[in-house]
């Protein structure tokens, strides 16, 4: 039992540090520190700086032109990023699209998306949700009818995460009506710009406008968009979500809004003593602390035995519930820490156009309580997570 | 022991009931919320008229009303349909000091007040205050015939649509000294006087108010010199008990949203609700339900009692934990749809939780509370 990293982890680390110094901008990680957005010109921009250094493909296999990096050092580089309050890198295309095409995708799909993705020329969203079809994805509705060489796709998607941006959305369709829920539905990649696709957005209740509805009105999509085989989508589906749930604990980003609430504390007072120094909120920060030191330890647990080849498997469902719980409760703190002054509601704040009222640091935390609940509804709710882990648990 | 509304409460209750869920829908609600103001003035005289301000005051300064369990009757119910109109700025807090304080030029605001016509904002809150009532820095200082006020108030909320700011300051002591605090009536035009406007998380609307040189004549003064804190200790027990109400209000209304919803939508071919896991979720929300509202029972029950501040600390820290967790479990319970705006639940969510933020959270009572136990 060793709990620290080998030399070589630590002069990696050394090495990520030393990059993020150099090459994250001062004015983007201040953003993201105070909790404001940086919109799609900052998020392009953060992905062809790492993509400069070849760091933006980092879980990809090299035969891609990825770094391949083992678990261990995802784990570094993520931690380190936020730690440096560098943007999270936008998941859709690199982490979620490209390990299926890497995996299902034709050589001609490989080698005209991948690099797009890396370059940036195309923004990817996942259109997995429909109205009806949440946590029970499988009884999604959206039709794709085969039309000679086309597909021609009718429904409706939801809860499309930054679909305003998007050049193009990964969907599940269902391509086979009578079969059993799971068996007839396939993978079709689909250029937002086809007629027919109709996006709007949803603001969310901190005031975002961060997801959207897309609805599809007879479009017509070429047959060579669709992935592997037909009516196999639900399988690479799965796939997709085993690789939507590494990093899932989310330490760095609780570490770093630990730390922030900590500044925070140390700079507000209560009763004419700096609020780090009052007992009720003192307590509250130590709980999560605590919490969150053994859940760092059991995450560092599980990659280590991911590095060694063995896949996790409901250890991810454990992580993504407590993970969230902890974030959830560092935003409540982060709240809390700012008293009256969480009260303006600064959506101008977030998008960084107006003056802060009061502290800086206070404009932002209730829109992102708010907004954080988000965090153990989407990618497998929190109930959906503990239904995998009894199921498997008790062979249910 | 009667644990029943009054006949006149009842029909308080009911006829307040009845014209919000007719009024006060949804849409209508979330259009006032993105208005520039930040209110409705029609709604606003139609509450006027129906007596709601007037139940909230006593015979003695022209209501009907005025104990707490009058506050407690509106502020459910003005909770319950998620009301964002500043009842507790203009009526609880601002006419509250005039009522308790003034004299009789003074006195006849607060006519103006029950009648729809005036809007009020307390201006107390600094920036460096946080919920502690006593800290004061803005300064008041006699010249001549004159006082001329100095400082930043915080937060302060309605301050736009008011016509008047009840504006603490210094007169003597220390930053936190209980002595030396007095209420000035302020002219929302005084020439000195500034506002940063914005709109608050959840609805309605507060400005940064500058006081800079403002000069008012020493008749602007409301109350003694310098005897402004246990006045003001008295209105906001009285706020503690309408925001108590109003929170336990929106709780109940986002139990009924997650009751219907986990009985309507359906997820692998079943209505959620049949899953145990939301279930008994569902059925601890209805048990602090029932322990918010004895809460707001006791708050309101006690105001004029000497064990009123303790009382009242209980109950504002039991919904601060009880509301919280009640907002976020109806969210959670919900899904999706109760993260988008326009859906009623995301509303009164940011209602319940956003009231930790006056006049203390779960912790700040719960530190009161410890303290006035061991007295
Ligand atoms: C901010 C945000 C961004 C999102 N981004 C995307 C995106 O980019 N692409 C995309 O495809 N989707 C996205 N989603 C959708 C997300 O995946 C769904 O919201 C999620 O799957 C839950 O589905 P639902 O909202 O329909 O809730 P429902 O599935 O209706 O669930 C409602 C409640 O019932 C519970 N529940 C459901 N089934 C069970 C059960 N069997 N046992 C116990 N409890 C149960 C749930 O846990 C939840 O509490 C996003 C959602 C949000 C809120
Ligand atoms: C100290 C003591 C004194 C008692 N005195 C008396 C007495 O005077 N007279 C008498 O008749 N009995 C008495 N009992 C028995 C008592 O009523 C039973 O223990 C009780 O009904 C639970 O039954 P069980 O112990 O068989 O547990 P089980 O019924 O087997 O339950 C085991 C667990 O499963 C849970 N569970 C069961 N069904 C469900 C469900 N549908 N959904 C979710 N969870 C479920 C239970 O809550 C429990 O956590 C006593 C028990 C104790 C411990």
């Amino acid at each position: 039992m060793d709990l620290s990293y080998s030399e070589e982890e630590l002069a990696f680390r050394d090495e990520v540090r030393t990059f993020l110094e150099e090459k994250l901008p001062k004015d983007m990680s201040d953003k993201i520190r105070r909790g404001e957005h940086i919109g799609k010109e900052g998020h392009e921009l953060w992905h062809s700086i790492l993509n400069e250094k070849g760091w933006l493909s980092y879980g990809w296999p090299k035969e891609f032109g990825g770094a391949e990096w083992n678990a261990v050092q995802r784990h570094i580089f993520e931690d380190e990023c936020a730690a440096a309050y560098a943007p999270r890198i936008v998941p859709f295309g690199l982490s979620m699209l490209a390990p299926v095409l890497q995996k299902f995708g034709s050589k001609e799909q490989q080698d005209h998306y991948l690099p797009r993705i890396l370059d940036g020329t195309d923004w990817w969203c996942q259109g997995y949700s429909e109205p009806g079809a949440g946590s029970d994805l499988a009884s999604l509705k959206t039709r794709a009818v085969r039309d000679g060489d086309h597909y021609v796709v009718n429904g409706q998607k939801s809860w499309t995460t930054l679909g305003q941006y998007a050049d193009w959305i990964f969907c599940l369709v269902r391509t086979d009506p009578e079969a059993k829920q799971q068996e007839g539905i396939s993978f079709l990649l689909i250029d937002m710009n086809t007629p027919g696709i109709e996006v709007r957005p949803i603001v969310l209740l901190d005031g975002t406008p961060e997801v959207n509805e897309v609805f599809f009105d007879n479009v017509r999509v070429p047959v060579e968009n669709l992935v592997g085989e037909e009516n196999k989508g639900w399988t690479y589906a799965k796939y997709l979500l085993t690789h939507e749930r590494t990093g899932i604990a989310g330490v760095g980003f609780s570490r770093a809004g630990l730390d922030a609430v900590k500044r925070v504390a140390r700079q507000e007072s209560a009763n004419g003593r700096p609020l780090i120094e009052n007992p009720h909120f003192a307590a509250r920060m130590a709980q999560v602390e605590i919490d969150l030191m053994a859940m760092s330890t059991t995450n560092l647990r599980i990659i280590s035995q991911a590095a060694a080849g063995q896949a996790p498997g409901v250890e991810s469902s454990m992580l993504k519930v407590k993970g969230t719980i902890i974030r959830q409760e560092i935003n409540d703190l982060a709240r809390r820490a700012v008293g009256p002054y969480a009260m303006p509601f600064a959506s101008e704040a977030v998008e960084g156009d107006n003056d802060p009222i009061g502290p800086d640091y206070a404009g932002p935390v209730a829109a992102q309580y708010f907004n954080n609940r988000k965090l153990s509804i989407f990618g497998g709710s929190n109930e959906i997570q503990r239904g995998i882990i009894a199921k498997v648990k008790m062979g249910g | 022991m009667d644990f029943n509304l009054t006949e006149e409460r009842q029909m308080l209750q009911d006829t307040l009931r009845r014209f919000l869920s007719e009024r006060y829908t949804t849409t209508e609600r979330n259009a006032i919320i993105d208005s520039d103001t930040g209110l409705s003035a029609e709604i606003w005289g139609e509450l006027a008229e129906l007596g709601v301000i007037g139940a909230l005051f006593t015979e003695d300064q022209g209501g009907f009303g005025g104990a707490g369990y009058d506050i407690s009757t509106v502020f459910e119910e003005l909770g319950r349909a998620g009301v964002v109109e500043p009842f507790l700025d203009t009526v609880i807090l601002g006419g509250g000091l005039i009522a308790a304080l003034g004299n009789d030029t003074q006195h006849s605001l607060v006519e103006e007040v029950i009648g729809g016509g005036l809007h009020l904002a307390l201006a107390h809150g600094e920036p460096a205050s946080r919920y502690d009532l006593s800290r004061v820095e803005t300064t008041a200082k006699v010249d001549g015939d004159d006082i001329v006020l100095e400082g930043r108030k915080a937060v302060v909320i309605n301050a736009e649509a008011a016509g008047y700011l009840i504006v603490s300051a210094r007169e003597s002591g220390g930053p936190f000294s209980l002595d030396g605090i007095s209420l000035f009536l302020v002219p929302a035009d005084a020439s000195g006087l500034t506002m940063q406007g914005y709109p608050m998380m959840s609805g309605g609307r507060a400005a940064e108010v500058t006081l800079d040189n403002v000069r008012v004549p020493a008749s602007a003064r409301l109350g003694a010199e310098g005897a402004g804190f246990q006045a003001l200790t008295d209105v906001v027990a009285r706020a503690n008990v309408a925001l108590a109400a109003e929170a336990m209000g929106a709780m109940e209304s986002a139990t009924e949203l997650t009751r219907e919803y986990l009985m309507t939508r359906k997820q692998f071919g079943r209505p959620i609700g049949t899953f145990q896991a939301l279930a008994h979720r569902f059925s601890d929300l209805l048990i602090e339900l029932e322990q918010a509202r004895s809460a707001v029972t006791n708050a309101a029950g006690h105001l004029d009692s000497d064990d009123r501040d303790r009382q009242i600390a209980a109950a504002r820290n039991l919904i601060a934990r009880t509301g919280r967790l009640v907002a976020e479990e109806a969210i959670q319970m919900h899904g999706g749809i109760a993260m988008t705006q326009e859906y009623e639940l995301a509303h009164i969510a940011k209602r319940i939780v956003m009231t930790d933020h006056r006049f203390g959270d779960a912790d700040y009572h719960l530190e009161r509370f410890i303290g006035l136990s061991a007295a």
